[in-house]
């Protein structure tokens, strides 16, 4: 049957597609498996060099996967039998084979997957249900109820804040929601530019769907190919264009939710409106700890007609940001734009498949020679801007002009559009390659803030250096690789990516001594001005420091709605209170 | 210093024998004459080397012109310009700005390398740096912005740093200057061009000249293009006992690390001591109430004669960088600029007032720590606790007996051990003629030579001054004592040996002495703690669980401990009885400190027994402002005291507080 259709084209214990994967092979070359991606089944000729030199790892030292789920290490369901016959009488699809509910039991925080590829089975879900149409949450929310059963929505599964992670705690059989069926566009309204849409369509299918009637939401979050329009409004998501389009916020018209309580709606689709604080920023942000998002109305645009990558290449990161800085307060950037540091570009270039002429490769050697001889970068400082341009033609080149205009006043020179191009298709399989490190000794994670413009450098020079000290400080033998780029600029200030992965050999216990420097780095982030999550969540991992981001009487108010809604915690992912 | 670099150190690191006598406490330093190399180079070649300090952790240096221009545009500056607009505020600000900054030029160091290297070799037989140390620098400054924090017992210690860095090849550092130097033509210019910027004494509510300075000094702070040297004691020790840090410098350093502007900072303690201080007589005369003469380079001029006496050796010790980041774990929240700009004016917190003052009290700490004694400030104890003249062979006795407590405790003592030690310690008696002089097997203090006859008054003052010349050198190794001899007196003041009890009176005395020593604030259980663990090492004290109990064979070291402190407590008491005595109620400020000496004066000369029943001694209690901060029924405000009749709570303190603790 479909239910069971993602898990079984999707890897159970790593990133994606079970067809895609990085491996180093018998000639000791990286290479990337399947052919999903413009990088699959391309021979990598620089990444060993770069992994061997980065983690001090040697490809000798393997640290392999389990290869399969033992079920037999699964624990046995704890189910409510009325709960199940009344769901069957009602028609809803629910299974509790181990497969489906080890799947659902995770998301892919670093603990997790490393957990899985031992084959460590936590707790699971007892019970996965696929309810079809918003009545079917209906009913299901309703017996839920009535039978104190816990519930979990589980959309894409890409959650990176222990979101999904049963709670150890909950004595009550757990319920996993699975929204995945739930994937119909509903309605297109061309006058107004919206579309009317179920929660649980994926984002890739939502953009094609959408593209072939010529539109497009315009959301792009990194996590597209495998994230539901629920879990984005559920998370407060962001997506790479948000410039052009928005974030999620911007782009919801009309919610929909089924709670405890009964459905929570608005009466129209009204663009703005002056009633109080807005209920839809009680439901964005709630990490389904009050509901199941069953609709949503969104804003759609027409596809744009032309696009456009590029790329800048500063002397310095911090002439990086003084040019985004610059960009932001004249409001002129593109669709997106983003800077990665120094080590980011490095690692950026160990990805560059092998050329396929000489003349290329010659060209390449030219354009090195120009930047670090001619100009005088310094390749250990120098860092890479990435942009997508969109819109008219026209719009698009003034629009780059102006930009790269902008650049040349920080030292920026452009780098051309295939950089730029690489640089976004690598957004999509750098989630592959941690599952390449964990398969040598190398884990890691990636987390995000966000910062007013005047400490960008400073909190992202003190967290890098934050986490090589702690690593060093924890026994960690090969410094980590710990780095940064600006991911989105607004007026006020930018969303800041960090990467850091580290060689655990010779260490006992290698998830504890990752928690603690993660933990740490949070801690620096807070201390430097930044927020506890741009739009990643809180989940369960960042659950410690709501009560500083929030204050308590903020947090307060939270609770309250939450006892309102949600009196006995149907909804007992115990996220983020 | 020609050839490679062999190691990490330019300069080769010799080994060299290691003659020194170390305690078991104080960690071993290898320390390095550096004039020895000079004594046999030229001078010349060492002015012209090859200067090439390795790059520090920040941006490549800026010119003395770019990095004004930097602070000038600050938004700092531009919110206190705004702010005190009355004035044309930025022309103001740029004028404050070419006062106060640095102009360092290589050249200029390369110029002081060479008179520098005439004048030391002249005046000492040694300048002792520990190397080990030096290495330890040079790591930070690879790593961090360094502050350099010296204490200040001689003119003479005002460039040392900046040449022995040189002579490193480390880069030179900033130095923050009194304006009086500047004043002094020529000297002034040299100083501004090897690294020296000038800040006014009494800034006062300048808003403006507060501003100028502090993005100055953070600006050098956040580009890390080289250390920042700073007296945290704020002037010269005259006592040359460690002073209560200032806060003000303090401050302004250690803001780029409270806003997250730098990772961590490493401040560097250093511990400057002499064998002899060029200016000991200078400093016991300006306790005595003879103003300081002005700094001209006319003085200095005149001072030449200096340079033919003989000052032994100097010892520069540069301790372990301490991490602020290290020191404000759990202490302060970094948060509390996330909801303001960072480059709003503004006090610094009540938190951050706290941290910035245990940091700066730690660093004295360390500083005296480091102190490399010298045995004559050991046998200069003893002197004056027998100025009426001793026999030499008791006193070599006592001083050895001495240096095995001190040793117990921590001290770092110059010790040769190659020597006999009757040939150590009255060498280094020697050095000390002019105070003290060793005839036919007696030792006594010599009094200066002037016009006979003299009057009262006159004898009163020779015979001070000769005791103030050895007390500052007494002072330079109190510190070794301090805590436990206040453990000492607490026993001896207490009925029983309850511990709980005997830690109530420590405390009393901590509070009464937070001016005179220097106590990291809020580490009363510490400080006490050191106090006995000290005493059981010298196995003066047993101590059981609540108890704290003097053994009978070590009785004479609680004895002796106790003296130590006694002059202090006298003096105390004397100021005290004197502001309680006095008729008028309302004085200034200015006219306490010389009313308390005459009254003192006139006490020695009546020899009253019951003030001054050591007065054969002649303790005088030149400068008893430290009385002030103390005592809670007097408050100065708008630099009058008034004794506040029949108030016995404390009185919140307000005004200026200079307080300057007594030398005895």
């Amino acid at each position: 049957s479909s239910h069971f259709f993602r898990q079984d084209i999707m890897k159970w214990n790593g990133w994606g597609y079970s067809d895609s994967r990085f491996l180093f092979n018998k000639k000791g070359q990286g290479e990337f498996t399947g052919k999903r991606y413009r990088l699959s089944g391309m021979i990598l000729p620089s990444l060993k060099d770069w992994f061997e030199a980065t983690f001090g790892t040697s490809l000798q030292h393997k640290t392999p996967a389990t290869p399969t789920l033992n079920v037999s290490a699964v624990p046995p369901p704890n189910l409510v039998e009325p709960f199940v016959e009344e769901l069957k009488v009602a028609g809803v699809a629910a299974s509790h084979d181990p497969e489906g509910r080890v799947f659902r039991s995770h998301g892919h925080c670093l603990h997790e997957i490393f957990a899985l590829r031992e084959g460590r089975i936590g707790r699971v879900p007892d019970l996965v249900v696929w309810p079809n149409c918003h009545n079917d949450v209906v009913k299901i929310v309703e017996l839920a109820c009535k039978y104190n059963v816990c519930l979990m929505p589980y959309g894409g599964g890409t959650s990176v804040s222990s979101a999904l992670e049963c709670p150890l705690e909950e004595t009550r059989s757990v319920v996993s929601l699975d929204t995945s069926q739930m994937n119909r566009i509903l309605w297109i309204d061309e006058k107004n530019l919206t579309v009317h849409v179920e929660a649980g369509i994926i984002g890739q299918d939502l953009e094609r769907q959408l593209n072939e009637s010529g539109y497009c939401t315009g959301h792009e979050p990194d996590s597209m190919e495998f994230s539901s329009l629920g879990g984005w409004v559920a998370t407060r998501a962001s997506g790479m264009k948000k410039n052009i389009y928005g974030n999620i916020e911007d782009l919801v018209v009309h919610i929909k939710m089924v709670t405890p309580r009964g459905v929570i709606e608005k009466s129209c689709q009204g663009p703005r409106m002056s009633t109080g604080p807005d209920i839809h920023h009680f439901i964005m942000g709630s990490e389904g700890t009050l509901g199941v998002v069953t609709e949503v109305t969104m804003k759609i645009r027409p596809l744009p007609e032309y696009q456009k990558y590029g790329s800048i290449v500063f002397p310095n990161f911090q002439q990086g940001v003084s040019c985004l800085r610059e960009v932001a307060r004249q409001r002129c950037a593109p669709a997106s734009i983003r800077l990665m540091d120094n080590e980011q570009f490095q690692f950026g270039h160990a990805l560059k498949p092998q050329v396929s002429s000489i003349f290329t490769s010659f060209l390449d050697g030219l354009k090195k020679f120009y930047i670090t001889k001619f100009k005088g970068f310094e390749p250990h400082h120098l860092c890479v801007a990435t942009l997508l341009f969109e819109g008219d033609r026209e719009k698009v080149l003034q629009h780059e002009k102006q930009v790269y205009d902008i650049a040349a006043k920080f030292g920026g020179l452009a780098a051309g559009e295939d950089n730029g191009q690489r640089g976004y298709m690598l957004t999509f399989v750098i989630a592959y390659l941690r599952d390449l490190g964990m398969d040598y000794y190398v884990i890691g994670e990636s987390f995000e803030t966000s910062v007013p413009w005047d400490r960008v450098l400073d909190l992202c020079r003190n967290v890098k250096e934050r986490i090589v000290r702690e690593c060093k400080e924890r026994g960690v033998q090969f410094p980590p690789f710990s780095t940064c780029r600006v991911t989105q600029t607004y007026d006020a200030g930018a969303c800041v990516y960090f990467y850091f992965a580290f060689n655990y050999r010779g260490l006992a216990d290698p998830l504890h001594v990752y928690e603690r420097v993660e933990h740490e780095a949070r801690e620096e982030i807070l201390a430097n001005g930044g927020s506890l999550s741009h739009h990643h969540g809180v989940g369960k991992l960042r659950k410690e420091w709501m009560r500083e981001a929030v204050s308590t009487v903020g947090l307060g108010m939270l609770q309250s709605v939450k006892e309102y809604v949600d009196p006995n915690n149907i909804f007992g992912n115990r996220n983020l209170l | 210093c020609s050839g490679s670099p062999p190691s990490t150190m330019k300069r080769p690191v010799r080994k060299k024998k290691k003659n020194r006598l170390l305690s078991s406490r104080a960690e071993p330093a290898s320390f390095v004459d550096i004039l020895e190399e000079r004594r046999r180079g030229s001078d010349i070649s060492h002015a012209l080397r090859a200067f090439s300090p390795p790059p520090g952790c920040g941006a490549p240096p800026p010119s003395p012109s770019a990095l004004n221009k930097m602070v000038l545009e600050s938004q700092h500056l531009r919110y206190v310009v705004l702010e005190v607009r009355d004035t044309p505020g930025q022309e103001e600000a740029a004028a404050l700005l070419d006062e106060m900054s640095q102009n360092l030029q290589v050249t200029f160091i390369r110029l002081l390398g060479f008179a520098l290297s005439k004048i030391f070799t002249r005046l000492f037989r040694r300048i002792q740096v520990n190397e080990d140390g030096l290495a330890r620098l040079q790591q930070a400054t690879q790593e961090h912005p360094v502050i350099l924090m010296p204490n200040h017992r001689s003119y003479v210690d005002f460039l040392v740093l900046s040449y022995i860095m040189f002579t490193y090849d480390l880069s030179i550092p900033v130095i923050a200057a009194g304006i009086p130097l500047m004043g002094m033509s020529l000297i002034g210019e040299i100083f501004r061009r090897s690294g020296a910027f000038f800040i006014r004494r009494a800034i006062g509510s300048d808003k403006l000249y507060w501003a100028v300075l502090s993005e100055y000094v953070r600006t050098i702070v956040r580009t890390g293009f080289a250390p920042v040297e700073f007296y945290v004691e704020g002037l010269r020790s005259r006592t040359l006992k460690s002073l209560t840090p200032k806060m003000g410098m303090m401050h302004m350093v250690l803001e780029p690390f409270l806003k997250g502007e730098v990772y961590d900072l490493s401040l560097v303690p250093v511990s400057i001591s002499y064998d002899r201080v060029l200016e000991e007589s200078l400093l016991a005369h300006e306790l005595l109430g003879v103003p300081k003469p002005r700094e001209t380079t006319r003085g200095l001029l005149k001072a030449r004669r200096v340079l033919e006496q003989d000052y032994g050796s100097m010892h520069v010790y540069f301790g372990n960088p301490v991490s602020v980041r290290e020191l404000a774990k759990g202490r302060i929240g970094r948060g509390q600029y996330n909801l303001v700009p960072r480059d709003l004016p503004g006090r610094p917190s009540e938190e951050s007032q706290a941290f910035a003052s245990a940091a700066a009290h730690r660093v004295v700490r360390l500083q005296e720590r480091g102190t490399v004694l010298s045995p004559w400030s050991l046998t200069a104890l003893l002197v004056l606790q027998r100025p009426d003249g001793t026999r030499w062979d008791l006193l070599a006795r006592d001083t050895l007996w001495l240096r095995g407590i001190a040793l117990q405790l921590g001290a770092r003592l110059d010790w040769p051990a190659d020597l006999p030690d009757l040939e150590v310690m009255s060498s280094s008696m020697a050095l000390h003629r002019s105070v003290v002089r060793c005839e036919e097997g007696c030792v006594w203090l010599v009094e200066e030579a002037g016009p006979e006859p003299v009057t009262q008054e006159e004898g009163v003052f020779r015979r001070a001054s000769a005791v103030l010349m050895c007390a500052s050198y007494r002072n330079q190794a109190l510190h070794v004592f301090t805590r436990p001899a206040m453990v000492a007196v607490a026993m001896g003041t207490v009925p029983g040996h309850s511990q709980e009890d005997i830690y109530r009176h420590f405390c009393f005395l901590r509070d009464l002495f937070a001016n005179e020593f220097v106590f990291v604030p809020g580490c009363g259980p510490q400080d006490f703690e050191e106090g006995c663990s000290g005493l059981q090492q010298c196995g003066a004290v047993s101590a059981t669980d609540h108890e704290l109990k003097p053994t009978e064979e070590e009785r004479d070291t609680i004895v002796f401990l106790s003296a130590i402190l006694e002059p202090f407590i006298e003096t105390y008491q004397v100021v005290f009885r004197i502001l309680c005595d006095e008729r008028l109620q309302v004085f200034t400020e200015k006219s306490f400190v010389p009313a308390v000496r005459a009254d003192a004066m006139k006490l020695l000369i009546s020899g009253n027994p019951v003030t001054l029943r050591r007065d054969t001694e002649g303790y005088l209690p030149p400068t008893p402002t430290c009385c002030k901060l103390q005592c809670p029924n007097i408050y100065f405000r708008q630099s009058h005291c008034r004794i506040h009749p029949g108030s016995c709570s404390p009185t919140p303190l307000c005004g200026p507080q200079v307080a300057t603790s007594s030398p005895i």
